[in-house]
């Protein structure tokens, strides 16, 4: 226990669901031993894996069970392609973690909120938890490309300090916690990494680490925290009208679940994004 | 003295078989009978000789036999004709066929290769698992496989001779353009540039597969793999460190610039042409700088890879505007001299002409005159004149910028008649808002990206096919399209043109004019690029490959997924699905 102890997670842990406006009945359509069919990631924990260890292996049971089901699982990476092989292709219905506001499905109300993180050894030589910190420039920092806090490191003029991480990775011989556990072993100093990645895998790591929330940055327009939705197909409103009710049910058992994978959780209000009509077609870039 | 004499020896064989293979392909694409390489022959003209058709007789063109490709997902490329053999490929799995050509069994399969790769590579591949066909000599066939592999296939039998690993689909690298057989070589590219791959080209010993070269598109100079004389001729083009230099820190190392287009090939300078693509992230703010060499024309030596010079088209690439669109070779007179040219019609809207000798930018101007990123491209620099509102950046909300991420033409190629002295040009004509601040997901971590959405261009059609003048840089005629022009061309010296469109149709137009003069509705849209050739029973024939996917697969799905239903682009992708559905099937005509 003196390492978990000496694990300080000082993101202020905190969850409100946005309040509950409507009647809590099962949508029409759905009936309450229907299927449930998730889609998810074979081997991304803390998310998820075939083995059923993820922390949304464990919200897909408590909702299964609460409708008199057992989910059954569509297995694909998440990475490029995966609503697009998956929840479109009408192999599963649910999609457990999506943000908030994520355009290629239909999303519900957000069940908790994190934000990318700083993590590095306890008691070493880079604490780092502010932007100025002047140790940033003597640190080799770990980053996964194309995720917002690269925004910051380009304005801090920080990048020839970094050790880039690839968001599209072989899992037979990586995993996204690889930068977190190089931070244990000392291949580099500081990792900034996605929340619920940075608290669990600090978690697991032999040596204390700490995890830090990234404050903003003046001149860098992208957000550090994001808010995680379950998504379902854009035209499934009764899917997302019983996982609502769902939601709504379990806020206390998912809070716990969230916890105890070590997911740093923001606090303030949960609101759903708006629906948006826009024109044109969306766009997947081509190679 | 023994082994000295052993190894001299054996250098005198393999030059042999080297110059053996190099001479088949010489003397086999003058013979218009045959199609035995995708581009018909090095200059990637898809110029043929062959007159049986004509634009008074075309109007009798009818479907001799038709074959089921087995697949669904998108067919580009072209099949392959070789003495009495048609090779044909599919999309994923990539399947090969070999095709009797001769008498009452025409169409019957003599032998079939059907590999078996893991189904997870298709969530690699970016846009639809489409292959671009296949490559011939030294009396084998060669596939590149979506899973990375480079096969080698007996030519008569279909059995496997060698395979080579050239790409790692668990890093995100797979392959979807055709091999190119130049001498004793395999030249082999790379896709997978939105996963942060390191592009890079590899020569592979056609005898038995061994990896000869490979040459990066970023990095050191000892990785891009730079001859002592590089860009000699324009140094304002860059010279040395800059696969490094241009770019913050390591970034070079996940930069992009794949490698998945139409190379060509000039065996009398012993140079290969190709382009890379855009560098990785995506996100332009987050790798400052020109990026090189993504986005670049690329000319290099075929027998040590090295580059003897390079272009850059699109420096710090802020909106997908790949370079790795066909390269065409023809001589053109250019102010009253002839000039051994390249021509390059890029994704970025601009059609370029440079001396393919050393690199020098001749001519540089808009094949589609609603491009507006850039005004022009600066002679003297090399450099496009941007116009600022329409660069992308984090936070920045650009709309109209034309053309979109697609580009003013992908990948579908273009054909150069020698007759006409004119390119015959598939484009897209299609414009895009670009939003910021669109969250993404990938492998369970939240980012910000941008999402693009994409609408018809000025007057409302989406692509056209055009006649353009190299030489001038002008457009000579313009036939509008309703969806973008997403097949090959093929011109014929009876000044005829033929092309695919996206519901499915064949179409035979006037080389000359554009003047309509023949259509065939084939089963699906067509992405493929037609050919020409003589049966064994003395007649003309052209061929396609219909099956629509690709990009335009995509456009449509994300069109029916209903995001912004009512709005009148996604009526313009929603009628695309009146007249198309999946499916591949190759067509072959004949006059009666």
């Amino acid at each position: 226990m003196r390492r978990l102890i000496g694990l300080a997670v000082v993101l202020m842990f905190g969850l409100s669901l946005a309040s509950a406006t409507r009647a809590q009945q099962a949508p029409p359509g759905l009936a309450a031993n229907a299927a449930f069919r998730v889609c998810a990631d074979p081997n991304n924990l803390p998310y998820s894996n075939d083995k059923l260890e993820g922390f949304e292996n464990r919200i897909a049971s408590l909702f299964a069970k609460d409708l008199g089901a057992t989910p059954t699982y569509t297995w694909w990476p998440d990475r490029r392609g995966f609503i697009r092989n998956t929840l479109r292709a009408n192999q599963c219905d649910v999609v457990i973690g999506v943000p908030n506001g994520y355009d290629q499905v239909r999303w519900t109300t957000p069940y908790y909120r994190s934000s990318y993180a700083f993590v590095f050894v306890k008691g070493g030589k880079f604490e780092v938890r502010s932007w100025d910190d002047e140790s940033l420039r003597r640190a080799r920092i770990g980053v996964i490309a194309a995720t917002p806090p690269a925004d910051a490191l380009i304005k801090k003029d920080l990048m020839g300090n970094v050790a880039a991480y690839r968001l599209t990775i072989d899992y037979t011989t990586e995993y996204p916690g690889k930068i977190v556990d190089d931070v244990a072993a000392g291949k580099i100093d500081l990792a900034i990494v996605w929340g619920p990645v940075a608290g669990y895998f600090a978690k697991k790591a032999a040596v204390p680490l700490e995890v830090v929330a990234v404050p903003p940055l003046e001149g860098v327009p992208v957000p550090f925290t994001y808010e995680i939705s379950m998504g379902v197909r854009k035209r499934d409103n009764a899917r997302q009208e019983q996982l609502e009710t769902l939601l709504r049910k379990h806020e206390a058992q998912i809070v716990n679940i969230l916890r105890e994978y070590g997911v740093p959780l923001l606090e303030g209000p949960l609101v759903r994004r708006p629906d948006e009509e826009k024109r044109g077609v969306v766009g997947e870039r081509y190679q | 003295m023994r082994p000295a004499v052993w190894v001299a020896g054996f250098l005198v064989l393999v030059l042999a078989v080297g110059a053996y293979a190099s001479q088949e392909l010489l003397q086999l694409q003058t013979d218009d009978k045959q199609w035995v390489m995708p581009g018909k022959d090095y200059s990637q003209t898809r110029f043929s000789t062959l007159s049986q058709i004509t634009p008074t007789n075309v109007k009798n063109l009818r479907p001799a036999w038709t074959f089921s490709t087995g697949t669904l997902r998108g067919h580009e490329g072209a099949p392959l004709v070789i003495g009495d053999t048609m090779y044909v490929h599919t999309s994923f799995p990539n399947n090969v066929y070999a095709l009797e050509l001769k008498g009452p069994d025409v169409g019957k399969i003599k032998w079939a290769y059907l590999p078996k790769q893991d189904p997870s590579v298709q969530a690699v591949a970016c846009c639809d698992n489409v292959n671009r066909g296949l490559s011939f000599g030294d009396g084998k066939v060669f596939l590149s496989q979506l899973d990375g592999n480079l096969v080698a296939l007996n030519a008569q039998t279909g059995k496997e001779a060698w395979k080579a690993q050239n790409a790692d689909p668990k890093v995100g690298a797979t392959m979807t353009s055709a091999p190119h057989i130049y001498k004793d070589k395999v030249i082999v590219g790379v896709s997978g540039g939105e996963f942060g791959v390191r592009g890079h080209v590899t020569a592979y010993n056609i005898k038995d597969g061994t990896q000869v070269w490979r040459a990066y598109s970023m990095g050191p100079d000892e990785d891009v793999l730079l001859a002592d004389d590089f860009n000699q001729a324009n140094p304002h083009f860059g010279q040395r460190n800059q696969g490094t230099a241009t770019w913050k820190g390591d970034q070079w190392k996940t930069g992009g610039g794949t490698t998945w287009g139409w190379y060509a090939f000039d065996p009398q300078l012993n140079l290969f042409y190709y382009g890379t693509g855009n560098p990785s992230t995506w996100n332009p703010s987050q790798r400052p700088g020109d990026n090189k060499w993504s986005m670049t024309i690329f000319a290099r030596d075929v027998d040590t890879g090295k580059a003897k010079w390079a272009y850059q088209m699109t420096p710090w690439d802020a909106w997908d505007y790949d370079g790795v669109n066909e390269m065409i070779l023809a001589d053109l007179n250019i102010g009253g001299r002839t000039v051994k040219a390249i021509v390059h019609f890029d994704r970025n809207g601009f059609g370029y002409t440079l001396d393919r000798t050393n690199g020098t930018l001749l001519v540089a101007e808009k094949f589609d005159p609603d491009v507006n990123w850039a005004t022009s491209v600066d002679k003297r620099t090399g450099r496009p004149v941007e116009v600022a509102a329409m660069r992308t950046q984090a936070g920045k909300n650009s709309q109209g910028i034309c053309p979109a991420a697609l580009g003013s033409k992908d990948q579908q190629p273009a054909a150069f008649s020698p007759r006409t002295k004119l390119f015959y040009v598939p484009t897209n004509h299609v414009c895009m808002d670009y939003e910021p601040f669109e969250v993404k997901y990938t492998a369970g971590q939240p980012y910000v990206g941008a999402t693009l959405r994409m609408f018809p261009g000025p007057g409302g059609h989406m692509g056209a096919v055009i006649a353009w003048d190299a030489a001038a840089g002008k457009i000579v005629w313009s036939n509008k399209e309703r969806f973008s022009a997403w097949s090959g061309t093929l011109v014929t010296a009876t000044d005829l043109v033929f092309y695919g469109t996206l519901e499915g149709y064949m179409k035979a137009v006037d080389a000359k004019t554009g003047k309509e003069l023949w259509r065939f509705k084939t089963p699906s849209g067509i992405i493929g690029n037609p050919v020409t050739y003589i049966g064994p029973d003395g007649k003309q024939y052209v061929a396609i490959l219909s099956g629509v996917g690709g990009w335009a697969g995509i456009g449509l799905a994300a069109g029916l997924e209903g995001d912004s239903e009512g709005l009148g682009a996604v009526g313009a992708y929603k009628k695309l699905a009146e007249y198309t559905t999946l499916g591949g099937v190759l067509t072959v005509f004949s006059l009666p």
